[in-house]
């Protein structure tokens, strides 16, 4: 896993890059203030990216419908111009306020990040793999159970079980074939939700017996000091027990608040960061929720609204980065101080 | 007025109110039985899933391919597992009986 130690210094921390979270940096950006995203998936755009990039919405200001991806896209083109460091793959551990007012985030691969103010436009929480339910599973995490494949290397050799029937399953299952000593893909039936081209290769596998389906869920796993032993699976016909040293599960993303329920900001109903209508701050100055992350009396769950409070909360985390300086209210219609920021000819017209 | 049958995460039984035409999962998210709906509907999140009683899942009209799937993709599931996203209230389905499935 790779280790970054040095520390990054930032105005503003933003913790997720959904669409709220992309729109931060194009506020703050305005402000002239740089910022650093930070988000647990490996790509932009939230659950716009990762729930339902083909879906279309049509509720967006000015786009009559657009797809999720496609608001991802027009987003990360708007922003381009601020130049933010996107930190992708991470999920923010602790923050803490230090000393001097700033405070520090830390991910957990270990980069350590310095900022002025800090936006929490996490969504309705992390996104982190559903678990099957069985007895001793966490012994086994990270070790011999797996829920994605960071070392592809390590996987060489083994006699492995992949569960789930969706395009990581089968992905994984087509490619660590050429390694594993033997490899079974296990699925509650033979209907599988990826794409036709990886289906056929799986099923090319088995007949060439390069690969195992079996039809069934995953009943009990066995070993110790979690190293994987064997894995018992049910199936119509009983239990089958086949010799294991990996299980790759692939049962797709839960959200869960994750991490930010520990940092003492007050909630509403356990799950939802309160805050007020003027700054969209936290119960701790310097700490902003924007997006469906916060709550507040009338609010709604709209992309739209977590644009607004992006652009309210900027105002603010401003006076909180730049104490000494004057904050200025400009449009960018008009002032060449935005134009510049935004890179843009000031003489040019929109046709 | 129909009714939805309701046995929440915790075991206990909730007799909901109900409106034609809503999500059974738009039910169940504001009458405060523990259903996100994260995904608003979609059928794309999962965390709206319930299992119906059993002598009532015949009598729903039939998932779609794209509810199996999600379905499939859970860790765990039932014979008569549903997204409660994609049942549709009408009052003919007055006392209709489902559990909330633990979360994933």
């Amino acid at each position: 896993m790779p280790v970054s130690t040095a520390s990054q210094s930032y105005d503003v921390a933003i913790i997720g890059a959904g669409p709220t979270g992309l729109f931060s940096v194009f506020e703050l950006g305005l402000l002239g203030l740089k910022a650093v995203v930070l988000d647990v998936l490996d790509k932009p755009g939230g659950q716009c990216a990762e729930l339902y990039p083909e879906k279309p919405i049509y509720d967006i200001p000015s786009w009559p419908v657009i797809s999720g991806q496609e608001l991802t896209d027009k987003l990360l083109e708007q922003i381009a111009p601020f130049g933010a460091d996107l930190k992708l793959g991470r999920q923010v551990k602790s923050f803490e306020r230090r000393a001097d007012g700033r405070f520090q985030l830390t991910t957990d691969r270990n980069d350590t990040i310095d900022a002025a103010a800090v936006f929490i436009a996490a969504g309705a929480g992390s996104f982190t793999p559903r678990k099957p339910k069985l007895e001793g599973l966490d012994s086994f995490e990270g070790k011999s159970v797996f829920y994605a494949v960071r070392d592809r290397a390590s996987f060489a050799g083994k006699d492995i079980v992949v569960a789930g029937g969706g395009d990581s399953a089968l992905d994984w299952a087509n490619d660590l074939s050429e390694i594993a000593q033997t490899i079974t893909l296990v699925h509650r039936s033979d209907r599988f939700r990826a794409a036709p081209a990886s289906v056929e290769k799986f099923r090319a596998l088995v007949a060439e017996g390069k690969a195992r389906f079996v039809e069934g869920d995953l009943a009990s796993l066995t070993g110790t000091g979690g190293k994987l032993q064997a894995i018992a699976l049910k199936t119509k016909a009983g239990i089958e027990t086949l010799a294991a040293d990996r299980l790759l599960a692939f049962y797709g993303l839960n959200i869960e608040l994750g991490p930010i329920a520990e940092w003492g900001l007050d909630l509403a109903d356990g799950k939802q960061i309160k805050v007020d209508t003027e700054k969209f701050q936290t119960s701790t100055p310097g700490v902003f929720a924007v997006g469906d992350i916060n709550w507040y009396p009338g609010k709604l769950k709209l992309i739209l609204s977590g644009f607004h409070e992006a652009a309210l909360a900027s105002q603010e985390a401003f006076r909180v980065a730049r104490p000494d300086e004057k904050l200025r209210f400009q449009y960018t219609t008009s002032s060449s101080e935005l134009q510049q920021r935004l890179n843009v000819n000031a003489t040019k017209k929109v046709a | 007025m129909a009714v939805l049958n309701v046995i929440d995460r915790d075991g206990k039984a909730h007799q909901l109110e109900t409106v034609e035409g809503w999500r059974v999962m738009e039910l169940l998210r504001d009458q405060n039985m523990g259903v996100e709906g994260i995904c608003g509907g979609a059928c794309d999140c999962a965390s709206c899933h319930v299992i119906v009683a059993e002598d009532w899942a015949a009598r729903l009209p039939e998932p779609r391919e794209d509810e199996l799937f999600k379905l499939d993709e859970l860790p765990e599931i039932a014979p008569t597992s549903r997204l409660s996203c994609q049942i549709i209230w009408s009052d003919g389905l007055d006392g209709l009986s489902l559990t909330i499935a633990e979360s994933a």
